[in-house]
């Protein structure tokens, strides 16, 4: 079954004024479940639009969102369960933190779902390991915390609510390189130990290369490319053609094919590109 | 909910009246303001109100936009209108019900008032509003209150807060729906509820938000003094300010405009005596 749906989906900004601006136009788009699906496109090009129609904080202009199989607009009261079951973690998420305490702002979320103590204490436990948050840091002001640790409390906050999908928006924007992994090892083990859906967007294609199961590439309010990073990564003169790029890997397996050397192109990660080296050199 | 805020709202455009000088424009707002009231006779109401139809022609601004500005002026219109025309003294009885008497001068100061009004938000908000930029509005306040500067009042720093205050003003609106929608995804309810429950559901947004501006501003603070940036002294400009032909021409333009409502004013009867 797909995870979620999005059908003949169009959103404008603002509209009816002069600054109307379309987002995305007329898309269909089909979220698989049970993996990590990438988005990728320019600024611009949809991707936060597509993640904000999918928990139903924008109402599209036209078309329909299904999540579950059901659509999300049928009962246009009860959109914020839709928004407990679509977890969806901002751009810079932690400039969303406001409580005393990290356990509180952990709990925020749980608490607006109106469950009791003795299930949001369990809930907040979870998530604050899912993401690696020592429980030290509980009774801590989340303002006195590093980035990359206001951070993890902000996603821990959304996963606490144990959504079926969890949406990140560039999780991993402005870390360290170290910060980075960290993260989005984080979130790839919380996909496999929840068994749940995890949709991220991002600028790298380095990290889509090494976490995603599928890649959704978007480009001018539109999807321009589905498929595998290996499927999508090697068509490299087609991404270009939208301005985007593959990953660097990529880019030097394309140039050593230019040369002459017989190596794969559709190679995507460092070692994998180690493997068909090494393969290469015991040829000679 | 925050979109529907048009504070400040600027429409870039090439018109005649985008590129008057912005101290021209200060005055002009001010100068039209007293024409509006200063009119008294049918022809001079008729004048002043072709001539606010023909700035907008020249703005280039959609009608409906500008009609759109004046929604808010609806309660105020319509409480001046029925004040003028129950409680007004008039010789010339209409209709009568007890105490309340419609008189002809009543209804005639009634549509007066509310054609003032009108014209007054309409010429106001396209002349500085529509047409002038925040950033050139400032700088035309600047110069012209820069005699004050004269008798140690710091014109410049206050034209610099204003400009930075307008400058940010969409940002901060960016950045509150930002939250908001934060928050929302976090199950937040911002409509339900009585008043207090409203009030407390505001803190997950004004949290982040203050610090958010704190943070704002010590950056820019840093940024302006990486810049050198100290104050007014000797700075110069980019954009120097002058005064063009065409602006000598429109302030031609409304001085003859003075003119023929006085003209107006004096060949016709007034409205009301």
């Amino acid at each position: 079954m797909n995870a979620a749906e999005l059908r003949g989906v169009s959103y404008v900004y603002s509209e009816h004024t002069p600054f109307c601006k379309v987002a995305v136009d007329h898309i269909d788009i089909t979220f698989e479940e049970k993996i990590i699906t990438g988005i990728i496109g320019h600024t611009g090009s949809g991707k936060s639009t597509v993640s904000q129609l999918l928990n139903g904080l924008l109402k599209p202009s036209e078309g329909i969102v299904e999540v579950d199989g059901k659509n999300i607009w049928e009962e246009p009261k009860k959109i914020k369960n839709v928004r407990f079951s679509v977890g969806l973690v901002f751009q810079y998420p932690e400039y969303q933190l406001f409580e005393e305490t990290c356990y509180k702002d952990i709990a925020f979320g749980p608490k607006n779902m109106g469950l009791d103590e003795k299930e949001i204490d369990e809930r907040v436990r979870e998530a604050a390991e899912m993401v690696g948050l020592s429980e030290e840091l509980f009774e801590k002001s989340p303002f006195d915390l590093s980035g990359g640790q206001k951070r993890r409390v902000a996603i821990a906050g959304i996963m606490a609510m144990r959504p079926k999908i969890l949406i990140l928006d560039e999780p991993a924007a402005g870390l360290d390189p170290r910060g980075r992994d960290e993260i989005l090892s984080k979130i790839s083990e919380y996909r496999k130990k929840t068994d749940s859906t995890v949709i991220m967007i991002s600028h790298s294609m380095e990290d889509m290369a090494v976490y995603c199961d599928k890649i959704l590439v978007m480009s001018n309010s539109k999807p321009y490319m589905y498929g595998t990073p290996s499927e999508v990564f090697g068509r490299a003169a087609d991404l270009e053609a939208v301005g985007l790029t593959v990953p660097q890997v990529t880019k030097m397996m394309i140039s050593l094919a230019e040369q002459g050397f017989d190596v794969r192109t559709d190679v995507y990660t460092v070692a994998q590109a180690k493997k068909e080296i090494e393969r290469l050199l015991k040829q000679t | 909910m925050l979109k529907d805020i048009t504070l400040g709202q600027y429409f870039p455009g090439n018109s005649l009246l985008h590129k008057l000088d912005p101290r021209l424009k200060l005055l002009l707002a001010v100068f039209y303001i007293v024409l509006i009231f200063l009119a008294k006779s049918a022809p001079a109401y008729i004048l002043i109100f072709l001539f606010t139809v023909l700035i907008i022609a020249v703005s280039r601004i959609s009608f409906g936009v500008v009609l759109r500005s004046l929604k808010p002026l609806i309660f105020v219109l319509i409480f001046t209108t029925l004040i003028n025309v129950f409680w007004s003294n008039g010789t010339t009885v209409l209709w009568q019900l007890g105490p309340f008497a419609v008189t002809e001068e009543g209804i005639i100061r009634a549509v007066t008032m509310a054609l003032r009004i009108v014209l007054l938000m309409a010429s106001t908000s396209v002349i500085l509003m529509y047409t002038t930029s925040p950033i050139a509005l400032t700088d035309g306040i600047e110069r012209l209150l820069s005699p004050l500067a004269k008798i140690k009042i710091p014109v410049h720093t206050f034209a610099m807060m204003m400009t930075m205050a307008l400058r940010f003003i969409p940002t901060l609106l960016e950045e509150t729906q930002k939250i908001i929608n934060a928050q929302k995804a976090r199950g937040a309810d911002f409509d339900s509820g009585n008043v207090i429950d409203k009030a407390k559901a505001l803190i997950p947004v004004l949290i982040p938000l203050l610090i958010s501006q704190f943070r704002r501003a010590e950056e820019l603070a840093t940024a302006m003094e990486c810049r050198c940036y100290r104050g007014g002294g000797n700075r110069t400009r980019m954009t120097v300010l002058r005064f063009a032909l065409r602006d000598l021409f429109v302030a031609l333009v409304v001085i003859a405009l003075l003119a023929g409502i006085i003209l107006l004013n004096i060949y016709f009867p007034p409205l009301l005596a």
